[in-house]
């Protein structure tokens, strides 16, 4: 081993050392022989050391050259019996000695550290392919993701949201949005009624118009109505049972038909991007009048057609339209003063389109295979 | 509704491209749902098609007007002929084996010749004899020794119809050589008519839209034939008893009608309208009423004299008798009550009125003369009607969604030409015309001002009354007030406000709804207040989801049986608990939930193989009916449910810790703490689905929150559920939203080092936890900041009936650094409350 070389020769040092020591004096011209073996042996430690390269080489090599039996120790310990002339140049030398090799081993000790820690860095490589420790991690529901942003964009333009019941008179679901028992537009809901007079699951959220009409008039209304509603279907990929809509609302003394096509047009551009087209078109709904489709360019195709928009280049994505008179009285409102505009939207729409869901059954039905993609 | 072009062109020029107009159509509320090309030229295959388009176009080259001049039999097979063809150019031979040929097989060349639909060789149309619509090429073969190349078509063949019994015999003007696209090509729109858009389920009325906005001449129909018999005057009479459900009845006179085929065209106009051709009489009824929008109904004349002992016939509109019976058309005998209406003779029931004729009166293939009806109905009866038999026929369908009386005549006379000229006969001079009840159509006054508020543009009055006018309302200019007056074809137009927003949409819809500028909001802000009960339950929601747990949201209707699954007492839900339809669509979807928890627990059924961990929420309402109140409450429920590993298993972990009670108790605890609710306290509880020794009740403040528990095994058996424990809690949300501060303190970072101390007690094994921990908080006082519980033991080492529980205290001076001997005086008040209070020994190491 390398490392004992040093520890051996600096073993027999001291004997010599002293030996000689006595001898000096006589020879001031000449380097005296003490003085040329402190540099002897300083040589050879320096030497020596470049072949030190573990921690426990060092520790014996400090022991040789620096611990309290080492040459240049041992040459301060006896400084007193020096010769009185010799003992400035003697002490000198044995301290630039000492300090030489300190240098040296604090100096070899940071490269051994270093290269050791090199080597330790080198063989701790892990297969970083594998894969990591998945945490334990909760989820929201798309739908309430999807209504969030809804939310979080209309409340920007004031819009507040406002929540009413699912099970609701026909009163409010139908007769007060000027939809009067067999009405024609009766057949665009199919309606589950509950046992009891005239009582239903609401059939969209538009009877929640009149709750926040009531509520706030004759004060300006700016809201919007989420909720789930139901409908008599035949549930498949398709339709469901049971759905959210999300209406909104703006009642005020100057309210026109190019409000709402802004504010809507606002709503869809921060919902899919900034300069995505839209189009309405005429529509119908008892509530409302003039009526409308809001449609937008399909944003998969950019409307070249595709599956999604059936290669229509347009998707329907919320009806809307000025609310009409008689509605905007049975909400308290004097319809020559007040005017207004509506819009209802389906979120599981606006989810099936953003994020391609082909099946509606997905949303009620909690496989974790599904919800966990959100 | 199917539009057919070719047909929509006798009302109105248009020189659109297909596609054009159909997004014309669909701007104006007509949406058109497919184009089904049936001969034109297919619109190129462009980068935006915003339309379906189907079928077939018929190249000028291949597709050509020929004509048949003789009929020969085949040499070698008796169900093919030879026909000697021409296509405007040379003599060919063209084989087929149409069956409608046969009648002129070998009868030698024809006096009249044949018009037919010819195919060249090389034609790409579909194959007639392959089940849905294949496209074929023509190629040349031999066929039982003939060569053949070409061939004349069937309606199937050139995407007409499915008919392809025998080829297409065209009228006998068609001129021969002449493409047959340029003949007879068509485009079919499939159009959804809107409820109050009914008047445009007809042809003119599509075209009267149409001319609204490209400003083409609109042509309307009239009876422009002379009568050439005598005055209907005295053949027939008519009683109304009650004008509100029947307004108008008309009656027309044809006799001595021929009931032959029609002419080709009109059959090729009513197959495209999906309807099926019958005979130039039945043709007639059917092809006004698609024309004008108008249903008719022919009676056999003679039938209803016989029914009258040889007199005039009277018909009589009224409501039906409880308990009288019709048989329709369709041979179903019909059970009626007092809200239909029926036209009848003095001898009975002859049709259901406005929804489908009786099968006694109905016109038969020897019927030569025709009483032709033309009425209206009260749209309300006739929706009743049809809703209630589940019937759906032409008529019904528009006069469930109302028909102006004032097409009755109209309808009347132009069928009566109809039949005259496709089957002959003499048409009678006159009308009988009951019209007791003249709708009032509306006058509405509307203003630049009135258009400018609702819809934010200025338009000028004449520029509003020119539009009008484009939809036939006759209006006055005065200024900037525009009277119009809504045209007798339509009853969808209200009077005051209601009539103003009526006309304003029309004003809109002429002008285009995507030419209206589009504005921002400008009107006054509402006062804005906060939302606690929203905010708060987002909050709660995204609390749970750090937490761990993936929200679900089910159905809210449920049935009985399925909630009853979670109670172990199962007569414990009463069914008269629950908000029922009346209406369900299965029975498991029959009742609005009472119970959150048992619908988070079918998700966690359903899911329970496919995850390792399990961890679910919902937050929703359930629904309680109240006795004397119409609508149910809804209180809104937080509802948790896990089951499995702890945690997730790695690739060199694999994880052992099964959730548990105490599991939910930390999320519980981690939701109530986040939220700020202090003075939380967990009770031994019981609840109908949880397992009796680990159940808790959850208090904040001395209220009631809800329960939390193991899953009771017996309940827990009737699921399909895995040997690990489910645990599940119930929180009245409403409360927890009620009790949730809106804000909070926080406290400073110490600026003292705080001491910690580790004490181990030993107490009875019946102590509750808590009750130690209530004990050292209170005695720590504010000097103590945490209690940590973070073992315990119980064991021979300690003697039976005992448990061991070990603490860590921190105590935290706020204004010096502690001594250790205020800390051994802090330590020993503890202890010696907890030894007098609860029998604590403190524990030796």
């Amino acid at each position: 081993m390398p490392a004992n070389v040093g520890g051996t020769t600096g073993n027999k040092c001291p004997s010599l050392f002293v030996g000689t020591g006595l001898f000096f004096g006589g020879f001031m011209e000449e380097k005296p022989k003490i003085i040329s073996e402190l540099e002897e042996t300083r040589d050879k430690a320096l030497a020596s050391l470049s072949q030190v390269n573990d921690e426990e080489a060092l520790q014996n090599w400090r022991r040789d050259y620096l611990g309290k039996a080492s040459q240049v120790m041992l040459t301060f310990a006896s400084l007193g019996q020096q010769p009185k002339d010799m003992r400035a140049l003697l002490g000198q030398t044995a301290n630039q000695v000492k300090q030489a090799l300190e240098v040296a081993l604090e100096e070899h000790t940071q490269r051994v550290k270093q290269t050791a820690l090199l080597h330790k860095v080198q063989s701790e490589q892990v297969d970083v392919t594998l894969p990591g420790r998945a945490p334990v991690q909760g989820g929201l529901h798309p739908q309430t993701q999807v209504m969030r942003r809804i939310f979080a964009i209309f409340a920007e333009m004031g819009f507040q949201v406002y929540r009413t019941p699912d099970v609701e008179s026909d009163l409010y679901n139908f007769e007060l949005l000027n939809i009067p028992a067999y009405h024609p537009a009766r057949d665009m809901w199919d309606t589950f009624h509950v046992e009891g007079e005239g009582v239903v699951l609401r059939t969209h959220t538009s009877p929640g118009q009149i709750h926040a009409m009531r509520q706030n008039a004759p004060k300006p209304v700016r809201v919007i109505l989420p909720g789930m509603c139901y409908r008599y279907e035949q549930i498949s990929a398709r339709s469901e049972i049971q759905f959210n809509q999300v209406e909104v609302i703006a009642v005020g003394k100057n309210i026109t038909f190019g409000d709402m096509k802004g504010t809507l047009n606002g709503f869809v551009r921060r919902l899919f991007n900034a300069d995505v087209r839209t189009r309405l078109r005429p529509s119908y709904f008892p509530f409302t009048e003039p009526s409308a489709e809001m449609d937008v360019e399909c944003f998969v195709c950019a409307g070249k057609g595709c599956s999604v928009c059936k290669s229509s280049g347009w998707l329907e994505i919320l009806g809307c339209g000025m609310i009409h008179p008689a509605v905007l009285e049975n909400g308290g409102y004097d319809p020559r003063v007040f005017s207004g505009f509506a819009a209802g939207m389906g979120p599981e729409r606006i989810s099936m389109l953003l994020h391609k869901i082909e099946d509606i059954r997905y949303f009620w039905g909690n496989d974790v295979r599904f919800l966990g993609q959100f | 509704m199917k539009i057919s072009l070719n047909w929509l062109k006798d009302y109105i020029d248009i020189d659109l491209s297909l596609e054009d107009l159909a997004r014309t159509l669909t701007m104006l509320g007509l949406e058109v749902e497919e184009i089904r090309v049936v001969g034109l030229e297919l619109p190129q295959k462009s980068d935006r098609s915003e339309f379906k388009i189907t079928g077939l176009g018929w190249p000028s080259d291949y597709f050509v007007v020929a004509q048949i001049d003789e009929v020969m039999p085949h040499p070698d097979a008796d169900r093919l002929t030879l026909c000697r063809l021409n296509d405007g150019g040379a003599d060919l031979i063209v084989l087929t084996g149409a069956p409608n040929l046969f009648p002129y097989k070998g009868i030698g060349p024809l006096v009249k010749p044949i018009k037919v639909a010819y195919a060249r060789e090389g034609s790409v149309l579909y194959d007639g004899h392959k089940p849905g619509y294949e496209l074929t090429k023509l190629k040349r073969a031999k066929i039982r020794g003939v060569e053949s190349f070409s061939m004349v078509c069937s309606e199937k063949e050139l995407g007409i119809s499915d008919e392809h019994e025998g080829i297409i015999i065209l009228d006998s003007d068609a001129p021969t050589g002449m493409p047959l696209a340029q003949y007879m090509g068509d485009a079919v729109y499939e159009v959804s008519i809107l409820p109050n858009m009914i008047r445009d389920a007809s042809m003119v009325g599509v075209a009267r839209e149409l001319s609204a906005v490209t400003g083409k001449a609109l042509r309307v129909p009239q009876r422009s034939v002379k009568s050439n018999g005598p005055n209907i005057a005295g053949k027939a009479a008519i009683e109304i008893r009650d004008p509100q459900l029947n307004p108008r009845f008309v009656l027309g006179l044809i006799e001595a009608v021929t009931p032959r085929e029609s002419p080709y065209w009109v059959q090729r106009r009513l197959r495209m309208a999906g309807m099926r051709p019958i005979n130039a009489i039945v043709d007639a009824t059917n092809y006004v009423m698609l024309e004008t929008g108008q249903p008719l109904h022919a009676f056999d004349y003679d039938v209803l004299k016989e029914r009258a002992n040889g007199e005039r016939p009277t018909i009589i509109t009224r409501p039906a008798v409880e308990g009288e019976t019709i048989t329709t058309l369709d041979e179903v005998r019909r059970n009626l009550d007092p809200n239909d209406i029926l036209v009848t003779d003095t001898a009975g029931p002859l049709s259901l009125a406005g929804v489908m004729g009786g099968l006694e009166s109905e016109i038969r293939p020897e019927t030569r003369n025709i009483l032709l009806e033309g009425a209206s109905w009260n749209f309300i009866n006739v929706r009743k009607t049809t809703s209630r038999m589940h019937l759906n026929s032409e008529a019904g369908y528009r006069f469930a969604r109302g028909v102006h009386p004032a097409l009755a005549s109209w309808a009347v006379e132009l069928c009566l030409q109809r039949m005259y000229e496709w089957g002959g006969g003499q048409i009678y001079e006159g009308l009988v015309d009951k019209y007791p009840l003249p709708p009032q159509d509306p006058q509405v006054e509307i203003t630049v001002a009135d258009v400018k508020r609702k819809l934010g543009i200025t338009i000028p009055a004449t520029e509003i009354a020119d539009i009008l006018r484009r939809l036939e309302f006759k209006c006055q200019v005065d200024g900037d007030r525009v009277v119009a007056q809504t045209p007798p074809i339509r009853l969808d137009i209200g009077s005051g406000e209601v009539g103003k927003a009526d006309v304003i949409e029309e004003i809109a819809r002429i002008y285009s709804y995507n030419a209206i500028p589009e504005t921002d909001l400008g009107d006054d802000l509402p006062p804005q207040g906060n939302n606690l009960a929203l905010d708060h339950e987002e909050k709660i929601k995204d609390i749970l989801v750090g937490l761990g747990l993936q929200e679900v949201i089910t159905y809210r209707l449920t049935s009985i049986e399925r909630e009853n699954r979670l109670a172990l007492d199962r007569n414990e839900l009463n069914p008269q608990s629950y908000v029922k339809l009346r209406n369900p669509s299965a029975p498991e979807r029959a009742v609005m939930r009472r119970s959150l928890l048992a619908s988070v627990l079918e998700v966690l059924e359903k899911n329970v193989h496919l995850s390792e961990r399990l961890a679910f929420f919902e937050i929703g309402p359930i629904f309680v009916p109240i006795k004397g109140q119409q609508l149910p409450n809804e209180p809104r429920q937080l509802a948790l449910a896990m089951t499995g590993k702890r945690h997730n298993s790695a690739w060199d972990v694999v994880e052992k810790g099964q959730l548990d009670f105490f599991d939910l108790k930390g999320v519980l605890s981690g939701l109530l703490e986040s939220l700020h609710l202090l003075n939380v306290s967990f009770e031994p509880a019981s609840h109908p689905a949880m397992h009796p020794g680990k159940c808790a009740q959850i208090f904040v403040n001395g209220n009631s929150l809800g329960y939390l528990g193991e899953l009771h095994p017996q309940v827990k058996e009737r699921y399909d559920f895995l040997s690990a424990c489910v645990v599940l809690a119930e929180i009245d949300l409403d409360k927890l939203v009620s009790l949730t501060p809106l804000w909070f303190e926080s406290a400073p970072v110490p600026l003292f080092p705080p001491v910690l101390e580790d004490i181990a007690l030993i107490v009875d094994a019946n102590i509750p936890a808590e009750r130690v921990e209530t004990l050292i908080r209170q005695t720590g006082g504010k000097m103590l900041s945490a209690v940590h519980l973070f073992d315990v033991y119980s064991g021979e080492k300690i003697g039976t009936g005992k448990k061991s529980l070990a603490y860590s205290m921190t105590y935290q001076p706020q204004d010096h650094t502690m001594t250790a001997a205020e800390a051994t005086a802090l330590r020993n008040k503890i202890v010696r409350r907890l030894e007098r209070e609860v029998g604590a020994q403190l524990r030796d190491e």
